[in-house]
C-alpha cells in the first residue's frame, strides 16, 4: 500500500474498554489510503501522571511513546485528549533535556486527533457510511481547545446518509470527566455531567457522539443511571460504519436493558 | 492560614452543591455574562489584537515594574498625593487605621476593593469602632448579610433576588413593610436612598484601583453605579488601596486595557463610570478630598516576579475566567475559601497564602481550558494550575491514595508487555462481571464514579490482543 504510514496511538481507554473504536480508526485510515500500524509498545499517553504533577513518571511514559512512534509519518489517536497530550504537552515535558525535547517536538509536529487528521491532513470530504438517527455531538475540551477540532467531525457527519445532527446547548462546556477529576471531586463532577445530560436529553437526539472515550463513558454512565434512552458512541464508530455493535454501556445481544 | 478555608475546598464544595439558592442564583447569571461577552466580542473583529496589545503592555510593565512604580510614585507625590508601601496586609491595615484615627473617623465610605478584602479592612475598622459603609450595591448586600464576596466583580452573585429582598426587609426596619420590592430596580432605589444619607457622614473614603498610571501619578477605578465617585469625593480623606501590579505606563495604555476589561467582565463596551484621581483637591477644584493617599500592597506579589507564576500578575480582575468556569459555576465562589475564587483564585491564592494552605484549589479543575480561552490577558491558567500540582507533588503534599495509585499505574504503564498481560486479564474479568448488561452499577474502588453513574463495562478483549491475533506483530 502507498500513502502515509500512520502509527495508531490506540489510547488506553479504547484499548481496554472499546476496541471497536480502534478498529474503526484503522478502517477509516486505510480507506483514506494510509498504511495503519499499531506499535505494541504503547500503553497510555501519561496524562494521569502529568495532571497529578508527577513530571518524572510522565517523562518515563512519554519516552516510551516517543520511541515507539517516531518512525512513522504520522501519529493518530482517536482522542483529542491524548493527541493533545502528545502534540501540546510532550514538548513542555523536557525543559532541560535538549535531546529528548527535540524528539518530543518532532513527534508533536506529526501527532493528530483522528477526525482532524482525516479532514485537515488527508482532505477527506465524505465517508461511506449510513446511520439512521438523530445525533447530537459533544465537543470534548482538549480536542476543541488544544487542537481546534470542531468543524471536522461535523463536516463528515453531514455527509452520512440518514443522520440528522441536532446541536447541543453548551456543546463546548466540559462534561465533568477530567480524568482523575471525576473521582477526586465526584460531587462536582456529578453536577457538571448532570447539566450535560440535561442538555443532551433536551435535544431529543437518540444518539450522542463525541471523540473521547473518557467523556463518553462519563456521559453514558450518567445517562444510563438516569434511565435516559440515548445511545452513546464514539464518532469514529459512526464514521466507519461500525455502529452495529452495542453502544457504550449498552446491553449485549440477548441481555436485559436497563 | 487564618481566615481561609481553601484547604477545605472539598467539604466547602459539597456544602455549596446542596445550596438550592446558590444554584438558582448562578443558573441565570453565568448565561448573562457568557452571552454578553460573546456578543461584544463578536462585534469587535480586532478584539484578539486588542488582547495581544493589552498583554504586551502588562508584560512590558512587569519587566520594568520598579521603574514604573518609581515614576508613578514621583508623579503622585508631585500632584500632592501621599504614597504608602505595605509589605503585607498587617502593614496595610496599620496604615489605613492610622489615617482613619488621625482624621477622627467614625464612619468610612467604601467603594468595591478586592485589596480591602484581602487585607480584612472592614473587620479591622469594626474592631476599632469605625463603621465601614459599603457603597457598591453588591458589597452593601453582603455586608448586611455578614458575608464575603463570592465573585471579584459581582460580590453578591450567589444570592437570589428573593434572598436580597428578605435581607432588605429585615435590615431596613423603618420602612413600610407593605412596600413592593419585586423589581430589582426597587431594591437598587431603596439601597441608594439609605446609602445616600450615609455618604455625607463619613470622614474617610476608601476605594480600590483598577490602574495606577505612571505618566500622571493617577489612580483609576471603573464602576457601573457611580458609587465610587461619591465614596471618594465627599469625605475629607481619600485612601486608595492598590496592589503593585496595577501600575501601567500611560493613560493610553490604561484605555487599551479598559477596552478589553469591560468587554470581558460584563459584556459592556465600556464600564459606565471611569474615574481618574490625581492628587487631592486643587485650589480651583469644585470638589474632591483634602488628602489623597495610596496604599500599595505587595503581600507576596513581588516574589512572583520572574517565577513560574509571573504571568498571573497580568490579571486585571475581570472575572471572565470564573464566569466561564464549569467548576465555579457549580460550587460558587465561597467554596474556594479565600478572597479570590475561580481559576484566577486557583492560581493566585496558593501564591499569596501558600500551597500548603490551598492545595485543593489548583486540583479542582478538569483542565477544560475555557478560562484560558476567554482570559483577556492570555494567562495560561490551566498550565499554572498544573505547575502548582507539580509543586504539591514535589513537596510530598499530594494525598497518599493518589500517590500510591499513580505509582502502581506507572509500574504497568512503563512496561508494555506486563501491561498488556494484566489489562487483558482485568478487562476480561470486568466484562464477565458485567455480563450481558454491558455495565456495572457498583464497582469496588470506584465508588466516586458509581455513586452517580453506571460504569460502562469493557467490550471484552483488549484491542491489542485482538489486533495481534488479526494482523500479527508488526
Ligand atoms: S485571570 Fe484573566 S480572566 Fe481571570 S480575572 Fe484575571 S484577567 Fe480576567
Amino acid at each position: 500500500m502507498s500513502g502515509p504510514r500512520v502509527g495508531l496511538f490506540v489510547t488506553c481507554l479504547v484499548d481496554l474498554f472499546r476496541p471497536t473504536v480502534g478498529f474503526a480508526a484503522v478502517k477509516l485510515l486505510e480507506e483514506a489510503g494510509c498504511t495503519a500500524e499499531v506499535p505494541q509498545a504503547q500503553t497510555c499517553c501519561g496524562q494521569p501522571a502529568w495532571n497529578t504533577g508527577d513530571r518524572k513518571t510522565t517523562q518515563a511514559v512519554a519516552k516510551g511513546v516517543i520511541a515507539a512512534f517516531e518512525g512513522y509519518d504520522y501519529v493518530v489517536a482517536p482522542s483529542g485528549s491524548c493527541a493533545g497530550m502528545l502534540r501540546v504537552h510532550y514538548p513542555e515535558l523536557f525543559v532541560a533535556d535538549e535531546s529528548w525535547k527535540a524528539r518530543a517536538e518532532a513527534l508533536a509536529a506529526k501527532s493528530w486527533e483522528l477526525v482532524g487528521f482525516l479532514v485537515d491532513v488527508l482532505k477527506l470530504e465524505r465517508v461511506a457510511a449510513d446511520y439512521a438517527g438523530i445525533v447530537t455531538y459533544h465537543d470534548s475540551c482538549s480536542g476543541l481547545r488544544e487542537l481546534g477540532v470542531k468543524a471536522q467531525p461535523r463536516a463528515l457527519l453531514a455527509g452520512i446518509g440518514g443522520l440528522h445532527l441536532r446541536e447541543l446547548a453548551d456543546a463546548e462546556v466540559c462534561c465533568g470527566f477530567g480524568g482523575t477529576f471525576c473521582v477526586k471531586y465526584p460531587d462536582i463532577s456529578d453536577r457538571m455531567v448532570s447539566n450535560k445530560t440535561k442538555s443532551i436529553v433536551d435535544t431529543g437526539a437518540d444518539t450522542l457522539l463525541a471523540g473521547d472515550m473518557g467523556c463518553l463513558m462519563n456521559m453514558a454512565g450518567k445517562l444510563q443511571r438516569e434511565g435516559a434512552a440515548v445511545r452513546v458512541r464514539h464518532v469514529a464508530e459512526v464514521l466507519a460504519g461500525m455502529a452495529d455493535r452495542p453502544a457504550i454501556g449498552e446491553a449485549r445481544d440477548g441481555g436485559e436493558g436497563a | 492560614m487564618e481566615g481561609s478555608t481553601s484547604h477545605d475546598f472539598k467539604a466547602n464544595a459539597t456544602r455549596e452543591l446542596a445550596n438550592a439558592d446558590l444554584r438558582a442564583a448562578l443558573s441565570g447569571s453565568d448565561r448573562t455574562f457568557v452571552a454578553g461577552r460573546a456578543r461584544v466580542v463578536a462585534n469587535l473583529p480586532e478584539f484578539d489584537a486588542l488582547r495581544d496589545a493589552a498583554k504586551a503592555i502588562k508584560d512590558h510593565t512587569l519587566a520594568n515594574l520598579d521603574h514604573y512604580l518609581e515614576v508613578w510614585e514621583r508623579r503622585a507625590r508631585e500632584a500632592g498625593g501621599h504614597v504608602h508601601w505595605a509589605k503585607d496586609t498587617a502593614e496595610a491595615r496599620a496604615i489605613v487605621l492610622a489615617l482613619c484615627k488621625r482624621a477622627g473617623a467614625r464612619a468610612v465610605n467604601k467603594g468595591k476593593s478586592m485589596i480591602a478584602e484581602e487585607c480584612g479592612i472592614n473587620e479591622m475598622l469594626e474592631a476599632n469602632g469605625i463603621r465601614p459603609v459599603e457603597t457598591d450595591l453588591g458589597e452593601y448586600i453582603i455586608q448586611i448579610r455578614h458575608e464575603t464576596p463570592s465573585h471579584i466583580i459581582a460580590p453578591a452573585i450567589h444570592l437570589t433576588k428573593a434572598q436580597v429582598e428578605k435581607s432588605f426587609r429585615e435590615t431596613h426596619t423603618g420602612l413600610d413593610p407593605a412596600r413592593d420590592l419585586t423589581e430589582p430596580r426597587a431594591l437598587l432605589t431603596e439601597a441608594r436612598e439609605i446609602l445616600r444619607k450615609k455618604y455625607f457622614e463619613a470622614e474617610v473614603g476608601i476605594t480600590g484601583a483598577n490602574f495606577l498610571v505612571a505618566e500622571t501619578g493617577s489612580s483609576i477605578i471603573v464602576t457601573n453605579e457611580g458609587n465610587g465617585d461619591l465614596s471618594q469625593l465627599l469625605p475629607r480623606i481619600h485612601i486608595v488601596l492598590a496592589s503593585l501590579e496595577k501600575v501601567v505606563p500611560t493613560l493610553e495604555d490604561a484605555s487599551t486595557i479598559l477596552r478589553v476589561l469591560a468587554r470581558s467582565a460584563t459584556g459592556q463596551e465600556f464600564s459606565t463610570y471611569t474615574t481618574l484621581s490625581t492628587g487631592p483637591r486643587r485650589a480651583d477644584d469644585l470638589d474632591g478630598p483634602e488628602e489623597y493617599h495610596v496604599v500599595v500592597l505587595d503581600n507576596g506579589r513581588a516574589a512572583m516576579l520572574g517565577g513560574e507564576f509571573h504571568e498571573m500578575l497580568r490579571c486585571i480582575r475581570c472575572g471572565a475566567c470564573m464566569n466561564h468556569c464549569p467548576v465555579y459555576q457549580a460550587v460558587g465562589g465561597h467554596a474556594y475559601g479565600w478572597v479570590y475564587p475561580g481559576p484566577m483564585g486557583a492560581v493566585l491564592t496558593p501564591a499569596l497564602i501558600g500551597i500548603e494552605h490551598a492545595a485543593p484549589l489548583p486540583n479542582a479543575s478538569t483542565f477544560c481550558g475555557r478560562c484560558e480561552q476567554v482570559c483577556p490577558m492570555r494567562i495560561p491558567l490551566p498550565g499554572m494550575m498544573r505547575k502548582w500540582r507539580e509543586r504539591e507533588f514535589d513537596k510530598g503534599l499530594t494525598p497518599r491514595p493518589a500517590r500510591q495509585g499513580l505509582k502502581l499505574w506507572a509500574a504497568f504503564a512503563t512496561r508494555p508487555r506486563l501491561y498488556r498481560f494484566v489489562t487483558g486479564l482485568a478487562m476480561g474479568a470486568l466484562a464477565r462481571l458485567a455480563g450481558r448488561k454491558g455495565r456495572l452499577r457498583r464497582l469496588p474502588l470506584a465508588g466516586g464514579w458509581t455513586r452517580y453513574r453506571e460504569f460502562p463495562a469493557p467490550e471484552g478483549r483488549t484491542f491489542q490482543a485482538m489486533w495481534a491475533e488479526k494482523r500479527g506483530r508488526p
